[in-house]
């Protein structure tokens, strides 16, 4: 494996209380440049609380947040906004905004982030829409916009902030079956290019055969991490593996 | 014959006074959109001390009855040395009190949308204030405009009670012209007609203004 010290992103002992709850339990991570990070692990385990604590969509309690070995300063609110430029997000159920054409959805935070006159935003915007394969849909809105379609915007939304990592949280889990592929075919691209991803997701497939490490939670810790091979290896005896298996037992069950 | 003829004689002067009619709604809506944007902004994502003080204002307006505001501000005026013109006391009294009413519609469009749209503006690096103003509000006030309308047509009927200050709108010179004449029910049968007839045109130009605001294939019965 290619060693790449530089570390874009570092998650100190992030900790989150909700409803007199511990969601998260002092996690930790380290993504280096160029690396995709997938955390999998059961409905309920923490994975959007602590994908939404990096760029403080949710505070966290306590912990630190190091972008490109700056630590975030969470409370001042200039900080944070120039921080969440840097750090894209894709969310499961799109959030699109839902008046915008899928241009202009792409378009607004050029404008109103980085003051980009009209002209200039929308171009950009294009431009990035024709990298997801949506330059023909990009006057139409979202209510227009099939799933897969809906998300490929959204990845082209964040892709315009020239982001210096992405999170993306099951970006596929709501799309129909038939969908899936076309929203993973992008990320994949984007793995390939070498842009650094931290992506919590159920595609067992596509984890095993793009991730550089595989980071298993539940109930908001950490409990594994490795590489897919490592972790996913026959007889790993992994708790990684372990859900593997009856994700694939109950792919095979609804198929049949 | 003579009550029609009677009310002929007096049309124009009391379809006159639909333009001061209209001209009190006009302002009052616009105060009340004016300053029932910020309130309702404040009161959902204000401070406590925000929210208390906006939940305070629209207790009151909501409370006291407009007659005796009309009063009150009358009282108000005199007792500030400001102009006592019954136009402008109209004015501001239904100003305020649609102020009251517009928050509770844009505070319930505001939050009626989906929580998402306002984590991915944030999630852009959008300011709450950008987010608020180029995505949240954009979506609510689409969503506001049956509410509103209905508010256009409770606020010019209220209009009607501003008689009482001496303004000159359709009631006051219906009633003038009534007193003089008699002919109460012909009278009065026309001003209710006109009346009507604003309510129409008005809510006929919200329903196009409704129309032409529609998001292309949103349905705006669900979320
Ligand atoms: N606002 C909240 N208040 C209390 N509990 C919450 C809140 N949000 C999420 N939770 C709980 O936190 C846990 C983790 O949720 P989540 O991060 O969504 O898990 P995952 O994305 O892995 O399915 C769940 O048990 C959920 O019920
Ligand atoms: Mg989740």
């Amino acid at each position: 494996m290619m060693q790449n010290t530089e570390n874009v992103l570092r998650i100190h002992e992030i900790s989150k209380n909700l409803g007199g709850k511990a969601i998260l339990k002092s996690c930790s991570l380290d993504v280096a440049r160029g690396e995709l990070k997938v955390l999998i692990g059961p409905s309920g385990a923490g994975k959007s609380t602590l994908l939404q604590c990096i760029n403080c969509l949710i505070q966290p309690d306590s912990g630190e947040i190091w972008l490109n070995g700056q630590q975030l300063r969470r409370h001042d609110k200039k900080e944070l906004c120039a921080f969440r430029t840097q750090v894209g997000m894709i969310f499961q159920d799109f959030n699109l905004f839902d008046h915008l054409t899928a241009e202009a959805n792409v378009a607004v935070a050029l404008r109103k982030v980085k003051g980009m006159n009209r002209h200039d935003a929308l171009q950009r915007a294009r431009e990035e829409l024709g990298r997801v394969g949506l330059a023909r849909r990009a006057a139409l809105y979202p209510a227009q916009l099939s799933g897969g379609q809906k998300q490929r915007v959204a990845i082209a939304r964040a892709l315009a902030m020239d982001p210096t990592v992405i999170l993306l949280d099951e970006p596929t889990s709501a799309l129909d079956p038939e969908l899936v592929g076309e929203v993973l075919a992008v990320i994949r691209d984007l793995a390939r290019g070498g842009m650094t991803m931290v992506m919590a997701t159920h595609q067992m497939d596509f984890a095993r055969a793009l991730a550089t490490e595989i980071l298993f939670m539940e109930q908001g810790v950490i409990i594994e991490r490795g590489t897919p091979d490592a972790l996913l290896a026959a007889g790993a005896g992994t708790r990684t593996q372990a859900f593997f298996t009856r994700l694939q037992d109950m792919g095979d069950e609804s198929a049949s | 014959m003579d009550s029609l003829i009677t009310v002929w004689n007096a049309l124009p002067f009391i379809v006159g006074g639909s333009l001061v009619t209209i001209a009190t709604v006009c302002i009052a809506l616009g105060m009340g959109l004016v300053f029932g944007v910020p309130l309702a902004v404040g009161q959902v994502y204000g401070s406590p001390v925000v929210q208390r003080l906006v939940g305070l204002y629209v207790w009151f307006f909501r409370g006291v009855p407009i007659l005796v505001l009309l009063f009150l501000f009358f009282g108000l005026f005199v007792g500030l040395g400001l102009p006592v013109e019954p136009f402008l006391v109209s004015c501001v009294v239904l100003g305020l009190t649609s102020t009251a009413y517009q928050s509770q519609i844009f505070r319930g469009a505001i939050q009626s949308l989906p929580q998402g749209q306002l984590k991915a503006a944030r999630a852009l690096g959008m300011s709450d204030g950008a987010a608020i103003r180029s995505i949240i509000l954009p979506q609510a006030l689409r969503l506001s405009i049956p509410g509103w309308a209905n508010e256009f047509s409770i606020l010019l009927k209220d209009s009607a009670i501003c008689y009482v200050l001496g303004t000159q709108e359709i009631m006051a010179r219906t009633n003038f012209v009534a007193a003089r004449t008699h002919e109460h029910l012909a009278l009065f049968a026309a001003a209710g007609l006109l009346y009507c007839l604003i309510t129409m045109v008005g809510l006929y130009l919200l329903r196009r203004l409704e129309n032409k605001t529609h998001i292309p294939g949103y349905s705006t019965g669900m979320n």
